[in-house]
């Protein structure tokens, strides 16, 4: 790996036991500053899991998560956020209810933060507050070319746009990694092939670093600079595109013998 | 003429059934939970307005705001104390505890300032306007206003502040609110204090009007107010500020031309009926299922 980069995220040996049943078990993977990492496997091997770990939605029952050098073992869910880590889902969970604006401004809450006092009595801090967090928002859904469906319910939205509406949702926490969970499900080769340089501009422009579980393996081959193969919870591989395609464990892994 | 005057004084009870109303559904949309202790707390605030201002000398507006204060960090401490710790609990041990807390803030005035009826002092000057023959009195139009202030103020706190957005996005998702940053604790802590102080304005204009009060005062609007909601569409708040008009105008109705001793009836009946044609309720989501 690069010396100069250092790292955002560090796992070692992490592993969550759910009653009897190991789902994850010692997994070390690191990712870098400005890097795209993919972490893919078989259904069922353990890559959604990892991902709740590294938000707390789960505690893990064994290992360290150290992020931007800190370790979290005491850190809560919103923390995490807080801290800086935001991810989208596989399962898409947007608020429906709400406009797109506004699931894009649920994502600043952490990050420009007035109290709820100044809100009802209207003071001056309270309109620069939520004038900064408009403008925010519009940048992103520029970007994300949402600005005209910005007043529109979050449930309208055809389903690409809901992707990537998740994305600048997560993007407004500002977080320094951003986990993708199956991105490209769902999308045609084509949606695919934009999302793929969506992702690279996000890394860009947002100085962040992704690491995305996904299963297209042109998305994953073709984005990601180290990949983590995960199979039945453990690690089964850990290196480059070119390095995981000529692996015969991966390989066998995804294809049986 | 008399029409017209049933239906204002109508509106001016529904403005306060709307106000409690308004806790009712808050915390329903939020906590998914209802609090049956809501209409108690305003039982206090009566006691706290009704103390400051015979007891202390208060002026009607420090009484009020201190009633306010006392609501607020009530509806807080009982969510901390009583709903908190059951925050995974079904759905019925959440309800059977707001039961519970009703009958202990019953009781607990009953022990504190006795089961005797105190007469809450005229803090509203009567008489009014008349305007053709119409009779508007001060408390009716005090009520209808504070209530127009209430629903302006809380409507604008929803949809354009950031708390309001962050207890909107609990309402719907609370897991995906909670990976946004947001604490999940604090927006139910925040819907708790808002509903309990406005339990306390409704507290004082109930009593403006009904200048009684004693350890169950609460129990009946908190009633009528929860019947409200639900007619209204529980977990909507323009829903609830409908519900509230809609319920104090049939009821002054049915009082009027029907009878005293069944206008309770009738509005239960009404409810009913509503609930039989639209489950709902009139502005009510309809419920979905999670997947």
């Amino acid at each position: 790996m690069d010396e100069r980069k250092t790292p955002v995220l560090e796992v070692q040996e992490l592993g969550i036991d759910f009653g009897g049943l190991t789902a994850v078990n010692d997994l070390s993977m690191e990712v870098y500053d400005g890097e795209i990492v993919g972490l893919i496997g078989p259904n069922g091997a353990g890559k959604t899991t990892v991902f709740n770990m590294l938000t707390k939605v789960y505690q893990p029952t064994r290992g360290t998560i150290r992020f931007l050098g800190e370790d979290t073992a005491k850190k809560n869910v919103v923390e995490m956020n807080h801290a800086g880590i935001a991810r989208t889902f596989q399962n898409i969970r947007l608020f429906s209810g709400l406009s797109v604006a506004d699931n894009v401004k649920t994502g600043f809450h952490g990050r420009i933060p007035y109290s709820p006092l100044t809100a009802i009595f209207r003071l001056p801090s309270y309109y620069r507050k939520e004038k900064e967090i408009d403008e925010k928002t519009k940048a992103l859904l520029e970007i994300f070319g949402l600005s005209e469906e910005a007043d529109n319910l979050a449930s309208n939205l055809p389903y690409g746009a809901q992707r990537r509406l998740e994305i600048a949702r997560a993007l407004a926490s500002q977080p320094r990694l951003l986990l993708l969970d199956e991105p490209a499900a769902g999308m045609n080769p084509q949606e695919t092939e934009e999302l793929m340089s969506m992702i690279r501009l996000v890394r860009d422009r947002f100085e962040t670093s992704i690491l995305l579980i996904e299963h297209d393996m042109k998305l994953v081959m073709g984005i990601c600079e180290r990949i983590t193969v995960l199979n039945y919870g453990m690690m089964l591989a850990q290196g480059t595109p070119d390095e995981i395609q000529a692996n015969p464990e991966v390989i066998k892994a995804y294809l049986g013998e | 003429m008399d029409f017209l005057s049933y239906l204002i004084n109508g509106l001016g009870l529904g403005s306060v059934y709307a106000i409690i109303a308004l806790g009712y559904t808050m915390v329903y949309g939020i906590a998914k939970m209802l609090n049956f202790a809501h209409g108690d707390v305003i039982m206090i605030g009566a006691y706290v307005a009704f103390f400051s201002i015979s007891d202390l000398g208060l002026p009607l507006i420090p009484a009020v705001l201190l009633s306010v204060a006392v609501c607020t960090l009530l509806g807080v401490l009982i969510e901390r104390l009583a709903y908190k710790p059951l925050r995974s609990a079904s759905a019925l041990s959440v309800l059977i505890t707001a039961i519970g807390v009703s009958y202990f803030l019953q009781n607990a005035a009953q022990l504190l300032w006795s089961s005797s009826t105190k007469v809450f002092p005229g803090v509203i000057p009567s008489g009014g306007i008349t305007w053709n023959g119409l009779t508007v009195s001060w408390v009716t139009m005090i009520t209808i206003s504070v209530c127009l202030v209430v629903m302006t103020v809380l409507i604008l706190f929803i949809n354009y502040t950031k708390t309001g957005r962050a207890m909107r996005a609990c309402s719907e998702d609370k897991g995906a609110a909670t990976l946004m940053g947001i604490s999940v604790n604090r927006m139910i802590s925040i819907t708790f204090a808002i509903g309990s102080g406005l339990a306390a304005f409704a507290s004082v204009l109930l009593c403006a009007t009904y200048p009684s009060v004693n350890p169950t005062l609460g129990a009946m609007p908190g009633i009528k107010a929860f019947t409200a909601a639900v007619f209204g569409g529980i977990g909507s708040i323009p829903g609830a500020f409908l519900g509230g008009l809609l319920l104090g105008v049939i009821e002054i109705l049915a009082r009027a031309y029907i009878s005293t001793q069944l206008s309770d009836a009738i509005v239960f009946a009404v409810l009913i009926l509503i609930l039989l044609i639209k489950p709902t309720g009139l502005l009510g989501k309809k419920l979905r299922e999670k997947v």
